[in-house]
């Protein structure tokens, strides 16, 4: 916003001359969607989703990225902008609303998850979409991220994981690695890291997956199967850092070594990787280990199961990471479970075709008496 | 011999405390004494009184609980400030609560109980109930309570503990005849409740008859006494506590605007009767949650009102503590939702179950930053319904958060309440902006300066809210210096014009002279009535009783300065002076007491004459 407003003496005459002056402001900052709605046959693009603003993040962040995917996917799903809302916290991923034309929130550190459940609970015709990071959700926002995943409330959950705090300018996180040097722990972290997706398993969460910012293909298809999921969606979205943690996830990211170290999940489909696909992932007992498919029967090689009644495999799955193993990406798991608000909201439509809604008789459950 | 006819004796008003181990009954026998009073026509006020932990060791002072109900002929404002009667189930609860009973009092107390294990656990040497003071001071009756009981419950299929349990009823019969109160009720509501259970029921029953007939047949009970009915509006009333109250009042308003009330909740002691109360009203769209914390409830609360549902939290002093962020970001988003604080003893985890109004300063001030918001307190039990409708119309029409202030006492303690008419009642208007042309997230309505509450699923309203400074009218993130004095400025304008919507201070007596006392919150019934009393020996006092803490009434300055002296009588250590003489510029008389109970309407007189 430019300076040329001048200064108010507290009087409410002045607060009208300086409205008006900000309304004249206001009018040369046309919303694009005004103009774009006019013109299309109602079908959303990628433009509707696109607020105006000129984004902040420093050049190269892997928040360009993710912006640019999710415009591209709301508009698939069918459903008017006017349903969708965001929901951020505080962080780098905290201003991702304001590049959304969209109704959003940016709220606190760590709390997105609670007034996303209170919006959902009073609006569950909406289609929300958390935006959260490493530190808003596992650090200060660790309790709020366990229960909106264990209630299984229907929103979708994008954790942005740098392995880093870059908005206050480089402090170790709770999933960057032991010994991590940085300016709050220049002999290196002396704290063990947390995983994003073991940590949604242990919250019973219903659908949890894994892409990486320059994934675009892979991110379009799992924020879809996300959005498709009804119940709690957990997508953690690897990104880079460049200015405080460069490379935090190189060995997915860089072109030569992608194919392997990267485990590509699909459910039904065995668990291969490799320039070739040479390489499978078996059990050994409870240990998985890396095999080459050759020297092994066709069926000892782990198969994906998304629907797995139990965890064990996504846990396995959620361990594995370099040096030993590649990294798993896509969807760990997608089971169905009761979903909060639509348990709420039965109880709400049952209760109303027991008791007619009347507030005469509610005021006079128990004991009266009449004085005449 | 046969007793000869007991004397009758009429009364215009009585105390009576019945008070005993946790698990002794008591509370259920004082709502049940009350629920009796009112029926038969008495104007009633209790105070019950328990400890904060679920079990503390049997017998124990710790363990002490207690309900004490006034009930009188004519209308009353307060429990009382002393029992008249004592109605002590062991050692322990008569060391407690002896000392408040009035001389030449009466004392019924279990002699069952006396024994010398229990006397140690309540630090007694010897047994009170054959201390020659006691029986001298006091109109003694050592009733073999438990036994009679037990005696009486012979033939029903009860285990001996099962027998022993249904004392508290013997007790509650005895009292039924010392103040010539009908079985009739209770008789009634122990059928209903133990329906399933029909030799609880018989022994209850049975129990009370035998409570009852002890007081028609033994001697040293000469005397019974009556009160008779008080004089009332004529209309229909029921028995309401505080958070009962609440609750329905909360519900109300929602209804009166077509909304779903979505009420976020954590339970925490005083408050958490309204979560329970509320999980109730499925039927009427009201969709409680239980969350994990109290961050969590504040959340969903900022989302739900985001929404445009009517959205609330209720919580206690510490809970507020912990949602001061969020409340922060409800001003900053302007969106309309109630907080509840149940306040009780404090600092800290404080007093849980004790009385007190010490976070009227928290609410104005418990938050970083320049941060206004509007503050209502009830002054009664039943006055909680009326203060959350308010509560909720005050918040969608200013688009602000709104706290409501209530207590622990007038939480939990009752009154009869005339039920109104939902048809009666004001709507409440709520509109929601549809046209994109005109419509700016912060753009101001001229007298309430309100911006628009516009809600998801509206076509081309997209906005964005959030904790970081806005321009005004357009609601772009703005760090610009002018701007955020102006908002700023805005915000606090925002509140204070409420006092534009709002009925002035009309002082209940003169209105001018020596004394103003001015009063908020749960401390109505204790000022009124003393203020009553010495109006009524001609003395030129008179009392405000504060709904509105912020904004003051419009003409409280006014009104300040046509009295001589201003008394704030207030449980905390002077917060409503603090703003008063901050305010005001006037030297108000600060008069205060922090021992987690209420005010006796005696010590209030007592201060008001030595002011005067």
């Amino acid at each position: 916003m430019t300076d040329d407003v001048g200064p108010v003496d507290g009087c409410l005459a002045d607060l009208q001359a300086t409205r008006s002056e900000a309304g004249r402001v206001a009018a040369s900052v046309a919303s694009p969607s005004q103009v774009d709605d006019a013109k299309l046959d109602g079908k959303l693009t990628r433009r509707d989703f696109v607020s105006g603003q000129a984004a902040r993040w420093c050049p190269g962040c892997g928040n360009y990225a993710i912006l640019a995917q999710v415009q591209q996917t709301l508009p698939k799903l069918g459903i008017p902008r006017e349903n969708f809302v965001v929901i951020s916290g505080i962080g780098c991923s905290g201003r991702f609303p304001y590049y959304m034309n969209t109704y959003a929130l940016h709220s606190l550190h760590g709390r997105a998850p609670t007034l996303a459940t209170g919006l959902k609970c009073a609006r569950p015709d909406l289609q929300i979409w958390v935006v959260t990071g490493d530190g808003d959700s596992l650090a200060i926002g660790g309790n709020h991220f366990l229960h909106v995943l264990r209630r299984n409330v229907d929103v979708n959950i994008l954790l942005f994981n740098n392995r880093i705090y870059g908005l206050t300018k480089g402090q170790y996180s709770p999933t960057s690695e032991l010994g991590k040097r940085t300016k709050s722990s220049p002999q290196g972290s002396i704290e063990n890291p947390v995983n994003p997706i073991g940590v949604a398993i242990g919250a019973e969460a219903s659908f949890i997956a894994r892409t990486v910012d320059v994934f675009q293909k892979h991110m379009s298809e799992v924020l879809l199967r996300a959005a498709k999921h009804t119940g709690a969606s957990l997508v953690e979205i690897a990104q880079n850092c460049v200015i405080f943690n460069n490379g935090a996830w190189k060995p997915l990211t860089d072109p030569d070594g992608r194919l392997e170290n990267v485990l590509y999940l699909e459910h039904g489909k065995p668990m291969r990787f490799g320039k070739k696909q040479e390489k499978g992932i078996r059990l050994n007992g409870l240990k998985p280990e890396v095999v080459n498919v050759d020297d092994v029967e066709e069926k000892e090689i782990l198969v994906h199961d998304e629907r797995a009644d139990e965890p064990t495999l996504a846990y396995l799955l959620s361990r594995m990471g370099p040096p030993d193993f590649p990294t798993p990406v896509g969807v760990f798991r997608a089971v169905d479970k009761p979903i909060y608000d639509r348990e709420l909201m039965g109880q709400i439509r049952d209760a109303e075709e027991k008791t007619p809604a009347e507030m005469n008789a509610l005021y006079r459950r128990g004991q009266t008496w009449d004085v005449k | 011999m046969i007793k000869s006819p007991s004397a009758r004796q009429e009364l215009d008003r009585v105390t009576i405390l019945f008070c005993g181990d946790s698990g002794d009954g008591m509370q259920l026998t004082g709502t049940q004494f009350t629920a009796t009073s009112a029926l038969f026509g008495n104007d009633v006020s209790t105070f019950p009184d328990y400890p904060s932990e679920i079990r503390a060791p049997a017998g124990s002072l710790a363990g002490v609980s207690a309900f004490q109900v006034a009930f009188s002929s004519s209308p009353i404002h307060t429990p009382g400030d002393r029992p008249d009667a004592l109605v002590a189930m062991n050692p322990a609860a008569l060391k407690v609560h002896l000392p408040r009973l009035k001389e030449k009092g009466i004392l019924i107390a279990n002699r069952d109980a006396f024994k010398k294990s229990n006397l140690k656990k309540a630090g007694y040497g010897e047994n009170p109930l054959e201390d020659p003071e006691v029986a001298g001071r006091f109109r003694l009756h050592a009733v073999p309570i438990t036994q009679l009981t037990v005696d009486a419950l012979a033939d029903v299929d009860l285990d001996s503990k099962g027998k022993r349990r249904c004392k508290n009823f013997f007790a509650l019969g005895l009292a039924y005849w010392l103040y010539g109160r009908p079985l009739e009720p209770t008789l009634d509501w122990i059928d209903e409740k133990f329906a399933k259970a029909p030799a609880v029921a018989k022994a209850n029953r049975r129990a009370l008859q035998t409570g009852y007939n002890y007081g028609e047949i033994e001697q040293s009970f000469a005397v019974n006494y009556m009160v008779e009915s008080a004089p009332t509006e004529a209309g229909t009333y029921r028995i309401i506590s505080g958070n009962e109250a609440a609750a329905l009042g909360f519900a109300t308003a929602a209804r009166l605007a077509d909304k779903p009330l979505i009420y976020s909740s954590y339970p925490i002691t005083p408050a958490t009767d309204v979560l329970h109360e509320l999980a109730k009203l499925k039927h009427l769209d009201v969709r409680t949650i239980q969350y994990e914390d109290e961050i969590a409830a504040i959340g969903s609360t900022v989302g739900a009102a985001f929404g445009g549902a009517f959205a609330m939290t209720g919580t206690s002093g510490p809970g507020v503590c912990l949602k001061s962020e969020a409340i922060n970001l409800a001003i900053m988003m302007e969106l309309p939702l109630v907080i509840l604080n149940v306040q009780r003893g404090g600092p800290s985890t404080g007093l849980p179950t004790k009385t007190e109004q010490s976070d009227l300063l928290q609410a104005f001030f418990g938050r970083n930053g320049e941060s206004p918001i509007p503050i209502l307190a009830a002054a009664g039990p039943a006055d909680c319904f009326d203060v959350a409708i308010e509560a909720f119309r005050i918040a969608v029409r200013h688009m602000t958060p709104v706290f409501m202030l209530s207590d622990g006492y007038i939480a939990n303690g009752a009154e009869p309440w005339r039920i109104p008419d939902f048809d009666d009642l004001e709507r409440i208007e709520v509109t929601h902006p549809t046209d994109p042309a005109t419509f700016q997230p912060y753009l101001r309505e001229e007298d309430t300066l309100a911006r628009p509450w516009a809600i998801p699923g509206t076509p081309q309203l997209e906005h964005r809210l959030g904790g970081l400074e806005k321009y005004d009218g357009i609601g772009i993130v703005s760090y610009d210096p002018h701007n955020h004095q102006r908002m700023c400025e805005l915000r606090a304008e925002k509140v204070a014009c409420i006092a534009d919507f709002v009925d002035g201070a009309a002082p209940d007596g003169p209105t001018e002279g020596d004394l103003l006392v001015l009063s908020w919150g749960g401390t109505f019934g204790a000022v009124h009535s003393a203020v009553h009393r010495l109006q009524e020996k001609d003395k030129a006092v008179a009392h405000v009783h504060l709904r509105f803490l912020n904004p003051f009434p419009g003409n409280l300055g006014e009104v300040l300065s046509n009295y001589e002296k201003v008394l704030i009588p207030e449980l905390n250590l002077g917060q409503l002076a603090l703003l008063i003489r901050a305010r005001y510029l006037i030297d108000a008389v600060s008069y205060t007491k922090v021992e987690g109970r209420p005010f006796t309407i005696s010590e209030l007189e007592e201060k008001i004459e030595e002011l005067l």
